[in-house]
């Protein structure tokens, strides 16, 4: 749109970041990037988003919008094209409801995994695997995406979850995308990680990886 | 009680039925809701919505006719959610600290927490509600949903421990917002009595104190 002024404040390993930039590039916006270095805020982070003083931020003609999920629905308002949210209430609530479930039950556990070892570790992968397994229910059967032919809210708010999925099950040498007992869900990662459009705004794997390795040495001096 | 402000908005018949969840959930919950087992759950041509937000959008989506709930501007649209998702994420878990904190020193942290985030709820009506009733505006909106279900628990603590969490000096625009939300025909009969919802909290926390 001609006269629009986008900007977005992100952080390259920051998965929610990652949402917003998904929505932004399957609507062909252009937009400026702003990187953020979390350990030294920005003037301009702490201005747009003085509650939280987070990433992402998506300013639009100077004015800022936080939090991931309350940007991309805004995005799939102002920008009408390809539209992310389907247009039924029923269907649009059901994507909410999803998207408000991986983060509330899915994510939780994941991080459980990711942080604890031993038993512990497992206890947490198993009920990240149960979570995932009823996350699975979500995806209808014969269709690639959450969002049915096309990527949509679902699959944009949920496909970091599986990136980060593959990370911990390499770091902590767990099982949590489980092809034989979500095979929908296994497929379903498999297929959305590898649309060019998502592929390339995906950070280098073992960035990623050493990234998050990084944490982890500072969570458990111990580990490798 | 999100919900049920949304379909009064709306003039809508509904058949509500009241779950006693403390003791025991009903057949239809469970079926309605069977990820969360929780209330509230909207059930319209058989289809189960879950999450009270995400109710009152669905209502607001389906009857686009009655008087609108979420504002039409995409940016306010965001300014509403946004701080409905910081009540919920970040204001209302300090007052459930409050509920179960069991020393002083916990109870006051909460406290201060509590109006902390009060303190940004005022700035943000003043922001939301450009001079009018509500941070909707004219009529009651979102947010205004989102925050005024909490008017009861906010009165059980102030009369419980004796302070003013609304008040003349910190937040004198929600004071006068609360009393509004509270007498709307959409709301004044769906806020509990302080002393009913105040037993039915020593309940509660006798439960979750119980299963720990």
């Amino acid at each position: 749109m001609a006269g629009e002024c986008v900007q977005f404040l992100g952080f390259w390993a920051s998965p929610s970041a990652l949402r917003v930039v998904w929505a932004l590039k399957l609507k062909g916006i252009d937009y400026e990037h702003i990187e953020e270095d979390l350990l030294n805020k920005s003037p301009l982070l702490l201005k747009y988003n003085p509650v939280h003083k987070k990433v992402p931020v998506l300013v639009h003609n100077g004015k800022p919008v936080a939090e991931s999920l309350i940007i991309v629905e805004y995005i799939d308002e102002v920008w009408k094209q390809n539209p992310l949210l389907p247009q039924d209430p029923y269907e649009r609530a059901k994507a909410r409801f999803w998207v408000k479930f991986a983060d509330e039950k899915v994510v939780p556990d994941m991080v459980s995994t990711f942080m604890k070892t031993g038993e512990e570790k497992e206890k947490a992968a198993k009920a990240a695997r149960e979570c995932l397994k009823t996350l699975e229910s979500g995806l209808e059967e014969g269709k690639q995406f959450f969002g049915g032919e096309a990527i949509g809210f679902v699959d944009i708010a949920v496909g970091w979850i599986g990136i980060w999925a593959r990370i911990v099950e390499k770091l902590k040498d767990v099982s949590l995308v489980d092809e034989e007992t979500m095979p929908l869900l296994h497929a379903w990662l498999q297929n959305f990680l590898e649309v060019p459009i998502i592929k390339e705004c995906i950070p280098p794997w073992d960035k990623l990886l050493q990234h998050n390795k990084g944490y982890l040495v500072k969570l458990t001096p111990d580990s490798t | 009680m999100r919900a049920r402000i949304a379909l009064n908005i709306k003039s809508v018949d509904y058949e509500f039925q009241e779950e006693n969840w403390l003791v025991s959930k009903s057949e239809l919950l469970l079926k309605s809701n069977p990820i969360h087992k929780k209330v509230p759950v909207l059930i319209h041509a058989d289809n189960p919505v879950c999450e009270s937000l995400i109710i009152v959008q669905y209502i607001d989506e389906v009857w686009s006719s009655g008087p609108s709930i979420l504002p039409s501007d995409p940016y306010d649209r965001a300014t509403s959610r946004f701080w409905s998702a910081y009540i919920d994420d970040k204001w209302f878990p300090s007052m459930i600290a409050f509920f179960f904190a069991q020393e002083e020193d916990a109870k006051k942290a909460a406290i201060a927490q509590m109006e902390e985030g009060l303190v940004l709820l005022e700035e943000a009506f003043g922001k939301c509600s450009k001079g009018k009733a509500f941070f909707g505006g004219d009529r009651i909106g979102f947010l205004d949903i989102a925050f005024g279900c909490f008017l009861g628990s906010l009165r059980v603590i102030e009369k419980a421990d004796g302070i003013k969490l609304l008040n003349e000096t910190k937040t004198p625009s929600l004071l006068k917002w609360a009393d509004r939300f509270s007498s709307d025909t959409a709301v004044k009969e769906l806020i509990p009595d302080t002393d009913t919802l105040a037993e039915f909290g020593e309940k509660l926390q006798a439960k979750m104190i119980a299963n720990k």
